[in-house]
């Protein structure tokens, strides 16, 4: 009971941390029809100007300046790098973020050295939340996924509410008809390129100081989220939130789980296939990081445009 | 002359489609544009707006030059554009994709608002809440036409409405369009029955080879079966 609480807890909190990361990622796609791989590097970079900022100013002017700095990158890499590229088709504009990926990836090595930094959690928020069957549960996670939820809200609104919502809603699905109505798409983009990385450096800089925060950082989420877009269907912002949480959540039991094939089989009635060796006797907690794949997977299979994907 | 073109170049690419189209339309006017099946009409539409980009030639709406500038600039001068296959936002309700539509009226013509779309089209107030996508094909077709006008346009471009829908729908998306000729805004229409482009059209321009072929009215067509067969008939 205890083990199911506590990684349903951490799996909430990994997974709402992957939608923060996400959510930029899938509005960028459904608008430009290509995967920007340099987006987990605007997680990284969010952490890295975090600790900066944050050692000049303290932890909480840094959450609001790292992730603004971060969007004014990302306006610059869309107007003065994507957009250039644009007219030459998908092909040149993946290289280019692909490209983002190494350089960002050196000039972090760079400037800040290749290991990970010394980045403490603000002690106003490094206390226990309450404690779980004897073991105390800290309230860094919690306001992870009270930053997440505040964030998905916020964007939830917006899109509902407002008619730049309506038009990026839009042009995540016709960006040239939406053009065709008179609308400023370029600037949407602009707009929703410079959000996106801002969330995702606002994950970073929330995430910098409880999990390292080091120049392997955007490598170690840039697959997962890439499997959270297309487990939720490219381009949607509510089925990037499910991929998350269930990814989140799938991992976060599977650390902890120490099953093998053997068990399973002795649940059913066949005793001592332990004994096979081999296969049978690896625990699920060493192919944890297996499971966002298997996830895809599946999903590739049964649904192939996502969970919540409306794309042919 | 409120739209002029005058020999626009353009293409996709490597491929060049437009060799030097002109033609012009006047307010209250429907022009078709008619041809073969690729024979260029729909890329002369979106070079007109400014989806495609034209490599050189004029559109001057009014007498302002709108060619090289970006497709959202020249629909809010008031250019519209109505793509074949009725584009509509699948993923959003039809009173959304109406909002979408609108822009602010200018000054001099009676603006198109949604609530008279609605007066109009009372099949599209009974699904205002619907997903767009549920609509049926001439539902979808009255919906684009509706959105696009929304914007207010001098002109609009109206690609293929009639095409895979029922005759009675067929019908009523031609009253749809000579009533907005009736409102003072210019149709260029491109329409593949040659029996409702002739009669509802002002003036005929026959498309070849990305380029106007022949100009007249539509009674000169009717008389003229050489070019009809030449440039329309299918062998
Ligand atoms: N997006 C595109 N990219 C490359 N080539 C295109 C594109 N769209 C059209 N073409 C080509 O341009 C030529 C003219 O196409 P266009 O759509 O203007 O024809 P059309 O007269 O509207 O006929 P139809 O609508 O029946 O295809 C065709 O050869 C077509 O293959
Ligand atoms: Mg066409």
């Amino acid at each position: 009971m205890d083990f199911f609480v506590v990684s349903l807890l951490n799996g909430l909190s990994y997974g709402l941390l992957l939608f923060m990361v996400s959510a930029g990622l899938t509005l960028v796609f459904g608008m430009m029809g290509v995967l920007n791989f340099a987006h987990s590097s605007f997680y990284m970079l969010g952490a890295y100007f975090g600790y900066s900022v944050g050692r000049l100013t303290g932890f909480w002017p840094a959450l609001i300046v790292a992730p603004l700095g971060i969007a004014f990158l990302g306006a610059l890499i869309e107007r003065y790098l994507l957009r250039p590229v644009h007219r030459h088709g998908h092909a040149h504009e993946l290289l280019v973020t692909f490209g983002l990926v190494f350089i960002i990836d050196e000039l972090v090595k760079l400037l800040y050295g290749n290991y990970p930094l010394k980045n403490p959690m603000p002690v106003e928020l490094s206390f226990s939340a309450f404690r779980l069957f004897g073991l105390d549960y800290p309230f860094y996670r919690v306001f992870i996924a009270l930053v997440a939820i505040v964030m998905f809200g916020a964007i939830l609104a917006l899109s509902r509410f407002t008619r730049v919502g309506l038009i990026v809603r839009a042009a995540v699905r016709r960006p040239h008809m939406v053009e065709a109505l008179g609308h400023n798409v370029p600037m949407v983009f602009l707009g929703v390129f410079a959000g996106g990385a801002a969330l995702a450096g606002l994950a970073g800089v929330v995430a910098g100081v409880f999990y390292p925060t080091g120049p392997s950082m955007a490598q170690e989420l840039g697959v997962i989220v890439f499997v959270v877009v297309v487990v939720g269907g490219l381009g949607s912002l509510e089925g990037a939130f499910v991929a998350s949480l269930l990814i989140g959540i799938f991992s976060s039991f599977a650390v902890g789980v120490n099953w093998t094939l053997a068990d399973a089989f002795a649940l059913v009635g066949v005793a001592g296939a332990d004994l096979w060796g081999g296969a049978f006797t690896v625990k699920l907690s060493t192919v944890a990081g297996a499971i966002p794949f298997v996830l895809m997977f599946l999903v590739l299979l049964l649904r192939p445009a996502g969970l919540l994907g409306e794309r042919q | 002359m409120i739209l002029e073109v005058r020999d626009l170049h353009a293409g996709y690419g490597r491929s060049r489609i437009l060799h030097g189209v002109s033609f012009a339309i006047d307010k209250g006017e429907i022009v078709s544009l008619v041809g073969r099946n690729g024979s260029g009409r729909s890329t002369t539409m979106k070079a007109i707006v400014g989806l495609v980009r034209p490599d050189s030639g004029s559109v001057r709406l009014d007498g302002a030059e709108q060619a090289g500038r970006n497709a959202y600039e020249i629909v809010r001068d008031g250019i519209a554009y109505v793509p074949e296959e009725r584009r509509v936002f699948d993923n959003l309700s039809v009173h959304e994709n109406l909002v979408l539509g609108c822009q602010s009226p200018r000054h001099g013509i009676a603006a198109w608002t949604i609530d008279r779309m609605y007066a109009y089209f009372p099949r599209l107030l009974e699904r205002r809440g619907m997903k767009a996508g549920s609509l049926s094909g001439g539902e979808q077709q009255m919906l684009t036409i509706c959105r696009s006008l929304l914007g207010n346009p001098r002109v609009i471009l109206i690609d293929e409405p009639t095409e895979g829908l029922a005759p009675h729908i067929v019908a009523r998306v031609v009253e749809v369009v000579q009533d907005i000729r009736k409102n003072g805004v210019a149709v260029i229409l491109v329409e593949q029955k040659l029996t409702i482009a002739l009669r509802i059209s002002d003036r005929v321009n026959v498309v070849g080879h990305g380029q106007i072929v022949w100009s007249g009215t539509p009674a000169a067509l009717r008389e003229d079966a050489d070019i009809r067969r030449r440039w329309l008939e299918v062998a």
